[in-house]
């Protein structure tokens, strides 16, 4: 079983991002189950998206403390609590930042300055998107076609083509990563 | 083909293959999604239902009624405080043998305010003549309002019924979910035939004031019903659905390892997910480790529970509400019905435990800890942080 | 046995809304301020304070909304990155 945790703030998309990988990732003949967890119940307030995924139906219904992979979507969320600090042993975890964060022999951390890829690619910030394309390529635990087969019924008219396009600069982006 | 959906929205759209006619409810966190999810369906022409807003939960539960009272199908959905409103209602509701059916989506009751998951605010109506059903997860979910529907509309028993899934992990969850065929669910949950109803060509009154000669019949029906209609039809529905569907619908409860099990334990809801993992590590370790899911809640299938758990030597009950002053709900209902259902032989040492009340969260590894620890107690709280009790400030 | 079921006066303070920002905030250009107050007046936080000519905004507090920057008639309030 790999445990994803996204870290936002509450109207930032996370569930949604949330709903998209998972419903990619059971397109593979897997099981999986998203689900957030609010603090405070208003708009900004910080929150995480968790999603589990596996072989087998997923029964564990308790938080995700410790993730393989991590999507910290608002880099300011570094000022509570290092979303760093939850990631296991040999995970990844992909911050939508300009700056550079250090990896160890531990885990590994990218940096993706999403929100402006996407106001280059789109015009709109929309992060998420460009996230989950760098997901697919440094984790390799969702291909590119999935993500935008779950998008394409997830979102409607202009908005599918869009988040395709925000996919691929994503995956582009952290494709100089090296795999 | 598999859908990836929210547990609220799965919930609205198999509510709608079953057509109900009239939907009332009033918008509460966690239940919202689910009526949302309805109005869309609605508003999309893709449910031909009547949906009544309404300015309070007190008014979503009486339209119900008097849509019920007027011979077509219902369906609401609420949570905590809102089911608390409703309270008065659903009595109505049960004593006119009308048969709603209803979502309630658990969630704490105030004060302190918190809108998250514990499964207090049902518990407070269970004496109400109300058939109730807990799900694990999202798929159980659907596929109890499916046979929800078909058990209260049943001729002798006229019942409401209330399926009960855990606010935020379920309704807001995210599972597989695979829908039934329309038609398929057609033909299991057919057009409802009132037996009874408000019509203008043959006048009748609804609850009507019934002096103490008439009262206390009206209860005794309702016991009856619970005991042997109700009990027989929920077996038979589960199976029913099970051979229709293609899908294991358990009915009352159901077992898990428990063949040899030596501790066994019960609970209801989406935490008997995190304590099957709980098993299975136990299991590897060589512990004879079961569980009993208790799904059916009312009518409180006593005899059937003390069966499955007889053999083993600890039961473990692990409770999501309390009765304050007395237990944890369902550690005392388990013992009174090894009291009464044992035969006079010796039964297998209960022991109570209180957990996730207010959204806490319950790992595996405190339910391992349960039975490393094994203790006998009757009310133990899982997880209390002493830093927040002693002054009131 | 009490739980904290009471909180103390003045909690909101401890509050530091600031933290709500999520890479914009206000700056406030000290150049063609009339001093009407209209940040000072719709500023939902409250956070904004000063006399006269001259505002500013408690980053502690401000959640980056930008309503001061879109009702300054003078343009003198912009948004930057933080």
């Amino acid at each position: 079983m790999k445990e994803v945790i996204i870290f936002a703030r509450a109207g930032q998309g996370a569930i949604t991002t949330a709903q998209v990988l998972g419903s990619a990732i059971i397109k593979s003949n897997m099981y999986a189950y998203a689900f957030p967890h609010f603090g405070a119940a208003r708009m900004g307030a910080p929150m995480n998206a968790f999603l589990r995924y596996d072989e087998k139906p997923i029964r564990l219904r308790s938080q995700i403390r410790m993730a393989n992979y991590s999507i910290i979507v608002d880099e300011t969320l570094f000022n509570l609590r290092d979303p760093l600090e939850q990631i296991k042993s040999g995970g990844v975890a992909i911050i939508n930042s300009a700056k550079n964060f250090v990896s160890d022999k531990d885990r590994k951390v990218f940096s993706i300055p999403a929100t402006k890829i996407s106001e280059e690619t789109v015009g709109k910030p929309m992060a998420n998107t460009v996230l989950l394309g760098a997901f697919s390529f440094l984790t390799k635990e969702v291909s590119l076609e999935r993500l935008n087969e779950a998008m394409s019924e997830r979102f409607k008219g202009k908005n599918v083509e869009l988040n395709i396009r925000l996919a691929k600069a994503g995956y582009d982006f952290a494709s100089k990563f090296g795999s | 083909m598999k859908q990836f959906l929210e547990g609220a929205v799965a919930i609205a759209r198999t509510v709608a293959m079953c057509k109900p006619a009239v939907i009332a409810a009033y918008p509460i966190t966690p239940q919202t999604h689910i009526v949302e999810e309805l109005a869309n369906l609605i508003a999309a022409k893709k449910l031909n239902a009547e949906f009544v807003n309404v300015e309070s939960e007190h008014s979503a539960a009486s339209c119900v009624l008097g849509a019920s009272a007027a011979g077509v199908r219902v369906y609401s959905s609420t949570s905590s405080q809102g089911l608390l409103l409703m309270a008065e209602v659903l009595f109505n509701i049960a004593g006119m043998r009308l048969p709603v059916v209803m979502c309630c989506v658990n969630r704490a009751v105030s004060a302190p305010i918190n809108i998250w998951n514990d499964q207090q605010d049902i518990v407070t109506v269970r004496d109400a003549g109300i058939i109730l059903l807990f799900a694990e997860d999202i798929q159980e979910a659907c596929d109890l309002h499916i046979q929800a529907f078909k058990i209260a509309e049943d001729k002798d028993i006229m019942l409401p019924v209330i399926v009960n899934i855990d606010g935020f992990i379920l309704s807001h969850g995210f599972e597989p979910v695979e829908f039934p065929a329309q038609d398929l669910v057609d033909k299991f949950v057919s057009n409802y035939e009132a037996p009874y109803k408000l019509d203008v060509d043959n006048p009748m009154t609804f609850g009507p004031l019934s002096g103490p000669e008439y009262y206390l019949e009206t209860r005794y029906a309702m016991q009856k019903t619970m005991e042997n209609e109700v009990m027989k039809k929920i077996q038979a529905v589960a199976d029913d659905f099970t051979k229709n569907f293609g899908r294991k619908s358990f009915g009352f409860i159901e077992k898990y390892k428990t063949d040899d099990a030596e501790t066994i334990f019960v609970s209801m809801g989406s935490i008997c997910g995190t304590i099957k993992e709980s098993v299975d590590d136990l299991r590897n370790q060589g512990e004879k480790v079961g569980l009993v899911r208790v799904i059916t809640y009312r009518p409180f299938p006593s005899k059937i529970l003390v069966n499955s758990l007889n053999n083993a030597k600890k039961i473990c009950v692990i409770d999501k509400s309390i009765s304050l002053g007395l237990n944890g709900i369902l550690f005392t209902e388990i013992s009174a019905a090894f009291y009464s259902n044992n035969n006079g032989k010796n039964f297998p040492k209960i022991s109570g435990y209180v957990s996730g009340l207010g959204g806490r969260d319950v790992s595996k590894e405190e339910i391992i800890d349960i039975f490393k620890q094994n203790k006998d107690v009757e009310t133990e709280f899982l997880g209390v942080n002493k830093e927040n009790i002693g002054s009131y400030i | 046995m009490f739980a904290k079921i009471i909180t103390k006066p003045g909690t909101a303070l401890n509050n530091k809304t600031g933290s709500w920002r999520t890479g914009k905030k206000p700056k406030f250009l000290h150049k063609n301020c009339t001093g009407c107050r209209s940040c000072y007046l719709l500023c939902p936080e409250g956070c904004i304070s000063g006399s006269k000519k001259s505002y500013d905004t408690d980053y502690e507090y401000c959640k980056g909304c930008g309503i001061c920057v879109k009702v300054c008639p003078v343009k003198d309030i912009e948004m930057i990155d933080e």
